[in-house]
Parts: C-alpha cells; structure tokens; sequence
C-alpha cells in the first residue's frame, strides 16, 4: 500500500504523504514550473519540466534525493522527404513515463506522438521508429488543448514486454508484439461522434483519451474515449462500447483495478461540449461488473458549484486497489482509502493539476 | 569578436555566462554552435530538436531581431553583440 503520492502541476511537483492518519504535502519541487509528467521506479524519479519559453525538460532524482538534468528524448534529424508530414519532428512535450517491464526500461509517450524508449532509467532516449515512421502515423491529428497528437497512454504487457500497445489522441490504439519493429492499429469496434458518418468506424480517427489495463488480467483493457467508454477483453483486438456508464460517459481519466478485471474508474464530465461535473457535483464512477453496471461515488467530494476536470494521467489507484487519488484543473486534490467509497480533500490549494502518481 | 548574452532568467537551470565566440563566427547559427561547444545543455533551452529558435526564446543580432529563425543564417559582423531573451510569450 503506498504512502507516498507525487503531483505534477502547472506551477511544480508536489509530494503528498500519509500522516498521522492524514495526508499532507511533504516536498515541492520545480516551484513556478509546469510539470507535465513524473514517475517515480526503483527509487528514482523522473520529472518532466514543460518549460514556456525553453522547452520540455526531463530531470531525475537518483536515490540520494539529488536532481540532475537528463538528456532529453530528441526527434532525429526531419528527412528531406517528410515534406508531408503534417506533425513537426521537435519533442512538444512529455506527456507520460511507463516502466518497461524489464530493468531500467522506460518509455516516454509525447506531444507531437513520439514514442520513445530508455534502457538506462532516463538517462539516454531513443525514438521508437518502427511507430514514428509507420505511413498512417501521418494520419493521426490534433488533441484538444494542443495542436499535436499526443501518446496518451502507454500499456506494457506484464506477461510480455516486447508486447506494448499504445493510445493515441487522437489516431487510436496501436500494438507491438516484437518490441517496437513493427506496430498495427488494432481497435475494432470503436466508434465516435465527431467524423463524417461513413467515417465513423475508421480505427485511426478514434480519440483516445486514455487506456488502462488490468495488471493482474492484462487481456482486460478499458478506454475512456472522447465519445464513450469502451472495454476489451482480448488485449485491445476488438472492443465493447460500455453503455452504462453513470452519471456520463464523458471524461478523460481511467484506471483499472490492478486484480480484478471488472473492476475500474473513471471521473466522468457532462458531455464533450461542456467540460465540466453534470450539474455542478463532482463524483467519481466504478464499475465491479466489467461495465455492466456503475456506482457513483461522491461521500467526500463537493457537490455544490464545482467545475473540477479531471485530466487523462490525474487519476490514480495503487497497488492493492484501495487507495485512490485525482486531482483538477482547478487545484482540488481528493484521497480514497476504501477504492472510491468515500474521499477526503487535501487540504491545499494546489495548481492546475496535469498528472498523479503513486511512488 | 561577437558575444553571445543570455537572459539570466536561463541562470535558474543551468549556467548561462556570456560568451565570446571568437572571429570565425560569422552567422548567428555559427556564433552559437561556438557557444554550445563549451556549454552543451545550453542547446537544447534555445534550440528545438530540428536546430530551429525555440518559438518563445528572442534573439537579437545587434540590436535586430533575428530573421531567421530557422536556419540561423543572420549575419554576425566582428564585435557585434547576440542577446538571447525569453520573448514576451509562452510561460
């Protein structure tokens, strides 16, 4: 069970830990700068600094609790004939840290739809070219809030780590089985509301805000879509709209119970078109019946007047299933000790909050 | 020789002193390349991944705004002056 909760914001990182039966900030870090991604893995954590005047940043803290700055994961050099790529080569920005499934791996999913991987804790990257240089990743397009693709979410099958699949944000769900080389588009069954009718279905314009998969039943995926949730039981092969969902189907975040696969989270918003709680009351939803049915969960969470959004990678669960925490784009910052039953609020009125994890 | 001034708003991550960059440094992409041969992880807070301006860092080359931004072409006279601000945006 984890003590100890790391908050990437957009004026710095925060570390919360339980206290005396509470939870409290213990650290800042990176105090005025956004942070757009943390991890923490093996005793080292990574930050994503997400400079507005110079950039994306990667730093590390080694086991020491000293910070030094990382190379950082680099596109290489546009060719002469990617004219018509509609995406730029520069690194926009860290979106997400994944581990890699074997020591000292690391993946990095970015803004503008980079992959990139490091076998060294972050030291060094490479681009993961086999998806890069795909034909169709030219297909992918723009996120909400940025103009770019973004890799949204990175799912590293614990059976197999050379079978990684992927969600785009907006191009779908890819899969690779031989770490990387060779990478296909896999979500049958999605659909989306935002496409021209005949168009609906097309695997590459699905939006994907966020994938999270079962550790424990790792064929057991769920996707918050920008049109619905939608659930797979094959490893991301074919899916399942979950039509249940309460009090919406909207959002960004998602987590999957890390052992049972009918269980998982989502923080739902009233509809694409007015991000914010339905009617005022902030509230997380969970299913324990692979979708079949939701329970609303709001003991704890403010139910008058909140306009908290919740982000795709500011929802977290730890390992054992019980202790949750999200934060949102308007500071609020809420604990579950009990998987979702009931919440307390951090007493903090943190920044705009782009991401939490668990360390 | 032309120097190389950086906004000491860069000196909360990482060193930035001014640089002279010597004769040889006729561009303004050659004047800086002289300046990340000795100060590495300075490239990567001015440049982007294709060797371009970052969008929201200002250079001026003698008091002028850099021209271009991508191949860093703009000449550099002998003792003139590169300023590398933060521009009025971003952030």
């Amino acid at each position: 069970m984890s003590d100890l909760l790391q908050v990437a914001t957009r004026k710095g990182l925060f570390e919360i830990a339980r206290k005396n039966g509470g939870w409290d900030i213990v650290a800042s870090h990176f105090l005025g700068d956004p942070i757009s991604a943390v991890l923490t893995i093996d005793g080292m954590t990574l930050a994503a600094p997400d400079l507005g005047h110079f950039g994306p940043k990667l730093w590390r803290r080694d086991g020491n609790g000293t910070w030094s700055e990382m190379a950082m994961p680099t596109f290489p050099e546009k060719p002469a004939d990617a004219d018509d790529d509609p995406h730029p080569w520069t690194l926009g920005r860290i979106w997400n840290f994944t581990p890699g499934g074997v020591p000292g791996r690391l993946y990095a999913g970015t803004m503008p739809g980079g992959l990139f991987r490091s076998d060294d804790m972050g030291e060094t990257w490479s681009l993961v070219e086999g998806l890069w240089l795909h034909p169709d990743r030219k297909k992918w397009f723009g996120v909400a809030g940025g103009e770019q693709p973004g890799l949204s979410s990175v799912l590293v099958d614990p059976r197999d780590p050379a079978h990684v699949t992927v969600g785009v944000s907006t191009g779908g769900v890819w899969s690779t089985r031989d770490e990387g080389r060779t990478w296909n588009v896999i979500n049958k069954g999605m659909t989306n509301e935002y496409m021209p009718p005949d168009q609906q279905g097309d695997p590459i314009p699905q939006d994907i805000h966020q994938l999270a998969q079962c550790p424990g039943h790792p064929d057991v995926m769920w996707c918050q879509h920008h049109s619905a949730i939608f659930r797979s039981t094959d490893g991301g092969e074919n899916w399942r709209m979950v039509t249940a969902a309460k009090p919406t189907g909207f959002g960004f975040a998602v987590q999957a119970h890390p052992t049972d696969g009918e269980t998982a989270w989502f923080v739902p918003a009233e509809k694409d078109e007015r991000r914010i709680p339905k009617d005022g009351k902030l509230v997380v939803s969970r299913t324990r019946d692979g979708g079949k049915t939701f329970e609303v969960l709001s003991k704890g969470l403010p139910q008058h007047h909140a306009y908290d959004l919740v982000y795709r990678h500011a929802l977290a669960v730890d390992e054992t299933g019980e202790r949750l925490a999200f934060g949102s784009t308007s500071g609020g910052f809420w604990i579950s000790e009990d998987a979702g039953d009931s919440w307390q609020a951090l007493d903090a009125r943190l920044p705009p909050i782009a991401a939490v994890k668990f360390a | 020789m032309a120097t190389v001034h950086f906004t000491s708003q860069l000196e909360r991550f990482l060193p930035a002193p001014s640089v002279d960059v010597g004769p040889g440094a006729a561009t303004l992409g050659a004047a800086l390349t002289a300046v990340f041969r000795d100060h590495p992880a300075l490239k990567s807070y001015i440049l982007d991944d294709q060797g371009a301006l970052r969008r929201h860092v200002a250079v001026f080359v003698a008091g002028t705004p850099a021209r271009d931004r991508e191949k860093l072409t703009d000449p550099v006279g002998p003792d003139e002056e590169i300023h590398v601000f933060q521009a009025l945006s971003g952030g």
